[in-house]
């Protein structure tokens, strides 16, 4: 086993270097993108770690008897298992070890908030060192995998004939259609859009996580025989009743928190306002910025975009590579309370979007067409934490501040899809829109389960792979019966 | 894929394409809509499906050429295949025995107003439908809207066919004449504001079904958003159709221009 801890191999290797020799090494800098140039292109942000650099960054972590990195990883991946081999070469085992517990490890690696997860709980933290870099560590195994592996042919899957429906193809549905085509179920996942992939494709950015890479995962999951059906909007064209009727034994349903929120504020219908979705989606799903595609998209040059999540990340960074002059961070809490990976509030600085934290929008002025000119921000002050345990931000009388701008992103969080949960009579749903479910991920409605937004409301990647997981073991059971 | 079985012109800029979609052609209501994307660089745009077969398998989209994207399909021929066509989308139109029911369309907005018409009729109300266009040759689907209604109403500006003035003189003609208990406008946003507006005057409940500008068509993307009685609606998921008096047409028609520029460039470099 690869991940036996006490395998002669893995022994032998803790012996070759001291803990002190481990931690004198300084953490690995990511070998990334000039921030003037790639502020202008769509290419990868981050280039990835070299085979060299990866074994120096692994021979860092010291492989620790109680792993309190794996405590703070939502989904327990054998960190030290996996960074272990790289650190001895075997880097093909490493994303074997990686793909026993994620099934999108080259996903994760680039986009999960490592510094509030495992990289929080390292052993280096506790040092007051910067902790092993197991984000990279990861992207590194996973993509080595990608480009090097051979492709494992998993032809000799027994099938047992059973029919299972998935709704949505994101990081839900994908991580859920892996496993069950495994178990021998003939998996079909229904997608609403044109494209499979869900946020990985319309909305997380090429420059963060690029299509290739999700497609490498789609591409092997129709290999193992997941049939895609796209432009299929299930609660519309097709419904609940009519899949079971068609056969379907078990349905998960992983249709993400699709919807976008608005604040309600006077003038936020003016045009060159527009959702944080509105505006990746043309860009990213519709390629708006090729002049060869049909679809507009606004290039403002002083563009606004509201809210501190990797959606505003990713939103304020494509308008600079759509030309913006300006690209401006309004966020009512301080930096500190941003929910977005620290890497992308980095990236963004690096690349010149300027930061006005501590202030929120009241008001958009527009021009005689109707286009937005200004937006009007209160200035506000950090109060008592509230219950997320965050510092509240209250207003400051009377300090208002007027800021020119020609667009406008809104990116103030999303709400669960409705249209499943609308169209399924007997489903529990929650006050805030979202399926409810056991542990096992299963509803009301015992064949069906669910997973990833559509229940937890808008979080986070490996969380959704996490579910979609979980709900395939517990399908799997609750069909066996 | 969709294939497309049978093209048919209306008028020099209006086509009728019959496509098949058998999953949507089961599910439709009158009132819904599909998005249709034409080849890889097309963009995302809504159509009304103005009826469908289930035994065929197919549903039918009314077309007028205004930009580029509306032109490419237009283009297409029989044979030829639409790359993506999703729905149904929206919510169906409510459909009641109101009594009389006044049906008017403006342009192209015939034809999403013709199954509204039938489900009326079907509904036993007494339907009129009145008939807005430019001009003669612009009038689109008269003898099908006169299958299914009690009485036709032809209005065009320039008096080349049926009666000469506007779709709310039609109306007025008739809100003066007998009781109307419920009116449904379909047409440019220009022509259902004015409508709306002599409604109200008159007291006559009226339902318009508007054409926003859409990007996926299933509440993702707000594009679409609205003020309706002072609430931000969106019109894929909350609508097509809402309370005409509660619109904000105002509003619509601003955003409606949000892209113009860079439509006005599209169509100058499709022309090419
Ligand atoms: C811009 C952006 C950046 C983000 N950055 C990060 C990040 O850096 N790290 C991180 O961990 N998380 C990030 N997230 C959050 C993360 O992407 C989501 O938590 C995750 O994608 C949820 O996965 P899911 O499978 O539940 O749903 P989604 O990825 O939302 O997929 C749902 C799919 O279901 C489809 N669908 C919906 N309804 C239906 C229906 N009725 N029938 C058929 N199909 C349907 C949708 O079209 C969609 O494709 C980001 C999100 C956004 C929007
Ligand atoms: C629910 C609904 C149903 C519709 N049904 C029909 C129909 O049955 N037949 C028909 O001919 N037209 C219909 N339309 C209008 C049709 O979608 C637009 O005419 C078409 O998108 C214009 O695209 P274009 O590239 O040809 O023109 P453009 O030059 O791009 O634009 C012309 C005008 O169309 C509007 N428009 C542009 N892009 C979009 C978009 N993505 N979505 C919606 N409107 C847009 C704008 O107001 C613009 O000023 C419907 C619209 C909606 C919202
Ligand atoms: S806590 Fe840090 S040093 Fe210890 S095993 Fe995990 S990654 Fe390695
Ligand atoms: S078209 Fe995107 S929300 Fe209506």
């Amino acid at each position: 086993m690869a991940t036996d801890r006490n395998e002669a191999w893995r022994e032998e290797l803790r012996k070759a270097k001291s803990p002190k020799e481990r931690t004198a090494q300084p953490r690995v800098q990511m070998n990334s993108l000039d921030p003037k140039y790639r502020a202008r292109c769509r290419e990868e942000v981050n280039q990835g770690l070299t085979a060299e650099q990866a074994v120096a960054e692994a021979s860092r972590c010291m492989d620790c008897p109680n792993p309190t990195c794996m405590t703070g990883c939502p989904v327990s991946i054998n960190i030290p298992g996996f960074i272990k081999n790289i650190e001895r070469g075997e880097f093909l085992q490493a994303a074997d070890v990686l793909k026993e517990t994620s099934a999108l490890p080259a996903v994760c690696g680039r986009v999960c908030p490592q510094e509030k997860q495992c990289e929080s709980q390292c052993m280096y933290v506790k040092m007051k060192k910067e902790p092993v870099a197991i984000g990279y560590l990861e992207r590194f195994a996973a993509d080595y995998a990608r480009e090097n592996g051979t492709k494992k042919a998993d032809s000799n899957i027994k099938k047992n004939g059973i029919k299972i429906a998935v709704v949505g193809s994101g990081p839900a549905g994908l991580s859920f259609a892996g496993d069950m085509i495994k178990k021998g179920y003939d998996v079909t996942v229904f997608e609403a859009l044109h494209e499979i992939g869900g946020v990985l494709k319309y909305g997380i950015p090429e420059f963060r996580l690029p299509n290739r890479v999700v497609e490498a995962e789609i591409d092997n999951l129709r290999d193992l025989g997941v049939v895609f059906i796209k432009n299929c909007i299930v609660g519309k064209t097709i419904t609940v009743d009519e899949l079971k009727a068609d056969g379907f034994k078990g349905i998960f349903v992983a249709s993400g928190a699709g919807l976008p929120r608005f604040m309600g504020i006077e003038g936020e219908n003016l045009t060159g306002i527009m959702s944080s979705n509105e505006y990746l989606t043309r860009v990213n799903l519709m390629d708006a910025g090729n002049p060869d595609t049909d679809t507009p998209v606004l290039k403002g040059k002083k563009v606004v975009v509201v809210g501190g999540g990797n959606t505003a990340m990713d939103s304020v960074r494509t308008a600079l590579r759509m030309g913006a002059e300006r690209a401006i961070i309004v966020y009512r809490r301080s930096e500190e309370e941003m929910p977005a990976r620290i890497e992308e509030v980095h990236h963004a600085k690096e690349e010149g979007v300027e930061f006005m934290t501590l202030h929120n929008p009241i008001q958009y002025i527009g021009d005689e067409n109707g286009r937005v000119t200004k937006v009007r921000l209160q200035k506000m002050e950090l109060g008592e934490p509230d219950a997320s345990g965050r510092r509240s931000p209250v207003e400051i009388p009377g300090a208002i501040e007027e800021v020119e701008c020609d667009e406008v992103i809104v990116s103030i969080g999303v709400s669960p899809n409705p249209i499943v949960p609308n169209s399924v009579a007997g489903l529990s749903v929650s006050k805030k829109g979202t399926i409810e479910v056991n542990e096992g991920m299963q509803s009301s409605i015992p064949m069906l389960f669910a997973g990833g937004d559509i229940v937890r409301g808008g979080a986070t990647v490996i969380l959704a792979m996490g579910d979609g997981r979980r709900a395939a073991a517990a399908m799997d059971e609750y069909l066996k019966k | 894929m969709s294939k497309i079985v049978n093209k048919e012109f209306f008028s020099e800029n209006v086509v009728k394409l019959e496509v098949e979609a058998p999953l949507i052609a089961r599910s439709r209501k009158a009132g819904h809509f599909v998005i249709v994307r034409v080849d890889a660089n097309g963009e995302r745009i809504p159509l009304t499906i103005a009826d469908s077969d289930i035994e065929k398998g197919t549903i039918t989209l009314v077309i007028q050429k205004i930009g580029a994207s509306s032109t490419k399909i237009t283009n297409l021929n029989v044979g030829d295949e639409l790359l993506d066509v999703v729905g149904p989308l929206g919510k169906a139109t409510h459909i009641d025995k109101f009594g009389t029911v006044v049906c008017s369309g403006g342009g192209v907005g015939v034809a999403p107003l013709l199954p509204i018409i039938k489900a009326m009729k079907a509904a036993g109300n007494k339907v009129i439908s009145v008939l807005a266009a430019r001009t003669k040759d612009l009038v689109i689907l008269e003898e099908q809207v006169r299958e299914y209604s009690d009485e036709v109403v032809i209005m065009t500006d320039d008096g080349s066919y049926g009666k000469a003035g506007r779709v709310t003189d039609g109306i007025e003609e008739i809100a003066k004449r007998e009781k109307i208990d419920l009116c449904v406008t379909i047409g440019p946003a220009i022509m259902m504001k004015f409508v709306s507006l002599l409604t109200k005057k008159y007291d006559i409940p009226t339902v318009a079904s508007l054409n926003t500008i859409m990007v996926d068509g299933t509440g993702m993307c707000g594009a679409c958003r609205i003020t309706v009685g002072g609430k931000t609606k969106f019109v894929c998921v909350d609508g097509p159709e809402f309370d005409a008096h509660q619109v904000d047409f105002d509003e619509m028609l601003m955003r409606l221009g949000a892209y113009r520029e860079q439509e006005q460039e599209a169509k100058a470099k499709l022309a090419k």
